[in-house]
């Protein structure tokens, strides 16, 4: 077990190699100047070449590449082109709040998607069934722009229960120590804040929380609906089990096997940061951070960000491994 | 137990629900007689900071916020570009125009307690110039080095203005220029010339880009990024009987434009910058909202390549601009916000000149011009290419629609053309190249000072250098430009530039085509709110009712 984790572990360096020499050569080939989008229509050539002489752009590639290469062993990024911080600062001031949007969705998933896709397997072919089913079809389907304005609209405009957008209330005082407001709220035993940071949670985790939701209780009755087939079910049915223990005691533990696996790519998905939920609600995620980034034609934030998100992932995925192999120790051994 | 799950999931998620505080929205109180003090207010934009010193900064959104942080030597008045004394009281130029001698105002103090003087005008400016050639008056400051080209200091070409900066006394400052420069005042209106407190500077310049200190009616508390910046009052602010009302001013970046309307509207943000056009409307009709509007100092242009020979046929350029509908794209692209432009400055400018008739939208006479061409209906003019913006700018809301808007129109006259786009950074660089297959182009400016060289010679005079963006060259208009430049008075200069501006008409240097109009809606409980021409955003004598 030890060395399947270890083994899996190391993976993930030539992954992130790899991620990091994709990421370069895409940006050689991606037309488009950071100096002269910084600069504007006001740029003139000794001005754009002041400036591109300082961002480095000036050097060959693979030498920009050494650079990064180097700076990234001592877990350095180095500075941002326009807001001319350090692009580790930056993603310290907005990751948190990715990942605090993203367990509250993934939260809200796998509350409801496990329990509809349960109810829905138990229930195969009722009406129950085909409701939630096709409720889940129309979340994979529904865009999460439209999704976000409508929640806005409905529940924050009209009915007035939820703030429009933000992460916390302007007039809320807050210390903020992890930048996880969740967690500071409640370090710092400030109620108030923790009802308010809540209060500002929900919108854009349920409007970010319908895919996941819908693949892992479409996930979650396919699994169980195969499972409660089996043998050993019919066996533990016919000692006299009761429906409830059959189904989540024994049924589950399988069931749930190939749900881990779909919960741990989808929240991958989602660390990688929400853009459009992040645009809609004005959630300071890194989401944002990095599509800017891209527009801007900003190279460290797009190295930056991109290597963020594909360690996240990666680390996710690798988690989700380990975890397989705890609830089917037959994987370890392969 | 399946019961028991669904009934826990619904708990929790009721929970959620009720847990939270509301918040109340603003009640309009009846406007009462002069300013009220205390108060926060929220200011809702698109857009996060990029920095806060703006020495280096080159973006609205952090000039606005700068705007009440810091202050410069002279000041634009509140709602044109006209300058009054700010941090200097009073200036003298000598006769040769070479020497500026400004007198400081005394009793300022910086938001970290340190005194306004002379060498603090010397430590900010100074340390943009490449080759620091100051001089101060007490101990002075050491400038660290430059931590990136300054870049409207470069692009102003203020290091081939300011020779040196001296300190001749402890309220004194002389800038000798290197060359007579009559937009210099205004220059040290802008952003980019703010005094800062070189203590603060000093102590850590890395980390003043997020730690500004200033004089200016607010000072800086928190920023929380891509989220909010928090100012509160200065409370030793020198210019006490015009300001801070406010006790705090937030900036709230708010990216998408229906969603910031929606907090405006809900009483959260108490004015939205840049609404959609549709949200104008509503907010015309909300009683709780007002609309406050002010003609953009800017323009949007459609260019020729004055490189290529077929351009140099003034009939040809005469049929662009006569096939041109320009009220048809204010109208249905720019939706009102807009007013058709018929010189390279905007209207609001001092030295426009309003003699200049513009290009009428007529088919008719498009024709003819092309035939005077020589290119009856069209013939042997070949397909041409109009560059068109992929991006929205301050001076035209969507390029490619209104080129678009421009190839129907210029297929009526018999002139053939398609649209030619770039993302944003490639078509700046390409269209400075002046490459053959561009024979159109889109592009536009927005005013840095108020002066109409700002605009005249930045634009349009070719001949001063292969940067300008137009290449158009003419003799005559070249020397109208070196010569406002070089003429200090005023009226002289306006003049100047009207001539300038008949002759861009005669020789058709390019098509203006349209002024875009900033219009914010707020709360009504918003009072005194102007917006400038420079699109800067002031707080210092606003109040809340």
């Amino acid at each position: 077990m030890l060395g399947f984790i270890i083994r899996r572990t190391l993976i993930i360096v030539p992954t992130l190699l790899g991620v990091s020499v994709v990421v370069f050569m895409l940006l050689a080939i991606t037309p488009g100047d950071p100096a002269e989008l910084l600069l504007g229509e006001r740029a003139t050539e000794e001005s754009l070449d002041a400036m591109r002489e300082y961002l480095g752009l000036k050097k060959p590639l693979h030498v920009q590449y050494g650079l990064f290469l180097k700076r990234l062993v001592k877990l350095d990024l180095g500075e941002t082109i326009w807001t001319r911080q350090k692009v580790i600062v930056e993603i310290k001031e907005r990751f948190p709040a990715t990942i605090e949007l993203s367990l509250a969705a993934m939260f809200l998933s796998c509350l409801f998607g496990i329990t509809l896709g349960i109810v829905s397997a138990t229930r195969q072919y009722s009406a129950f069934d085909y409701l939630s089913m096709l409720g889940s079809l129309v979340g994979v389907s529904m865009p999460v722009f439209w999704l976000g304005l409508v929640l806005i609209l409905v529940f924050a405009l009209n009915l007035g229960w939820f703030p429009v957008s933000g992460r916390i209330g302007i007039g809320t005082d807050l210390e903020v120590i992890t930048n996880f407001y969740v967690i500071d709220a409640i370090w710092t035993r400030n109620w108030r804040a923790l009802a308010d940071v809540l209060h500002h949670l929900t919108l854009p985790a349920v409007a970010l929380s319908t895919i996941p939701l819908a693949i892992v209780a479409r996930m979650t009755r396919s699994s169980m609906l195969e499972v409660l087939r089996q043998d050993y079910i019919r066996t533990a049915r016919a000692k006299g089990l009761s429906e409830i223990k059959v189904v989540f005691k024994h049924a589950l533990r399988n069931g749930l096997i190939p749900v881990v696996t779909v919960v741990g790519l989808q929240f991958g998905i989602l660390l990688g940061g929400a853009i459009l939920t992040e645009t809609v609600f004005a959630w300071p995620g890194v989401g944002k951070w990095i599509y800017e980034g891209v527009v801007k034609r900003d190279y460290m934030v797009i190295q930056g960000g991109t290597m963020l998100v594909a360690t996240a992932f990666v680390v996710v995925n690798t988690l989700v491994d380990i975890l397989y192999a705890v609830i089917n120790p037959r994987i370890s051994i392969q | 137990m399946k019961k028991k799950l669904l009934i826990l999931g619904l708990v929790l998620f009721v929970a959620m629900l009720g847990c939270a505080p509301k918040e109340e929205a603003p009640k309009v109180a009846p406007a009462a007689e002069g300013p009220k003090k205390g108060g926060t207010l929220v200011f809702g934009r698109g857009g996060d900071s990029v920095g806060l010193d703006p020495a280096y900064e080159t973006d609205g959104n952090s000039f606005m916020v700068c705007d009440n942080i810091y202050e410069q030597l002279v000041a634009y008045k509140d709602e044109s570009t006209d300058i009054e004394p700010g941090l200097a009281t009073s200036w003298e130029i000598s006769p040769d125009g070479l020497k500026y001698t400004f007198n400081l105002r005394e009793g300022v103090t910086f938001h970290d307690g340190t005194p306004f003087n002379a060498d603090a005008v010397v430590f900010s400016i100074g340390r943009m110039m490449k080759e620091r050639n100051v001089k101060f008056f007490g101990e002075g400051f050491e400038i660290p080095a430059q931590e990136r080209p300054p870049e409207y200091w470069v692009s102003m070409e203020m290091d081939d203005t300011v020779g040196s900066i001296e300190a001749t006394g402890e309220y004194t400052v002389v800038f000798n220029l290197k060359r007579v420069e009559a937009p210099f005042i205004a220059n040290m209106g802008m952003d980019f010339a703010s005094i800062i407190s070189p203590t603060a500077f000093v102590k850590d310049p890395k980390a003043f880009v997020r730690n500004p200190v200033g004089s200016g009616p607010f000072k800086f508390v928190e920023w929380v990024a891509d989220d909010r910046i928090v100012l509160t009052a200065f409370a030793d602010y020198w210019d006490k009987d015009k300001g801070p009302y406010l006790d705090k001013v937030v900036f709230r970046a708010i990216p998408e434009n229906s969603v910031r309307f929606l907090e405006l509207k809900a009483g959260n943000v108490d004015i939205c910058q840049f609404p959609n056009p549709a949200d104008v409307d509503l907010a015309r009709k909300d009683p709780n909202l007002k609309l406050v509007s002010q003609p953009g100092m800017n323009v949007g242009y459609l260019g020729f390549n004055h490189t290529k020979d077929m351009w140099k046929n003034v009939h040809l350029r005469r049929a662009v601009a006569h096939a041109v509908n320009r009220q048809a794209i204010v109208d249905n692209i720019y939706q009102g916000m807009g007013q058709i432009a018929k010189n390279g400055i905007p209207p609001t400018m001092w030295g426009y000149n309003d003699d200049v008739p513009g290009y009428a939208y007529d088919p008719e006479l498009a024709k003819k011009e092309l035939n005077l061409a020589g290119y009856p209906d069209g013939e042997g003019l070949p397909e041409l290419t109009l560059w068109s913006m992929p991006v929205p700018r301050p001076y035209n809301p969507e390029g490619l629609k209104v080129g678009i808007a421009m190839l129907g129109d210029m297929g009526k006259a018999g002139i053939r053309a398609r649209i030619v786009s770039y993302d944003w950074g490639t078509y700046l660089k390409r269209q400075r190249e002046q490459p053959d297959d561009r024979d159109l182009f889109q592009l536009g400016w927005t005013g840095d000072n108020g002066d109409p060289d700002n605009f005249l010679a930045v634009l349009f005079d070719g001949l001063a250098s292969p940067a300008i963006r137009t290449q158009w060259k003419n003799e005559r208009y070249h020397e109208l430009m070196l010569k406002g430049k070089q003429t200090i008075d005023q009226g002289e200069r306006a003049r100047i530039y009207r001539e300038a501006q008949q002759i861009m008409f005669d020789e058709v240097a390019a098509i203006p085509v349209a002024h875009s109009t900033v219009i914010w809606p707020m709360r009504k409980s918003v009072m005194n709110f102007k917006l400038h021409p420079t699109a800067s955003v002031r707080m210092k004598s606003v109040w809340k009712e």
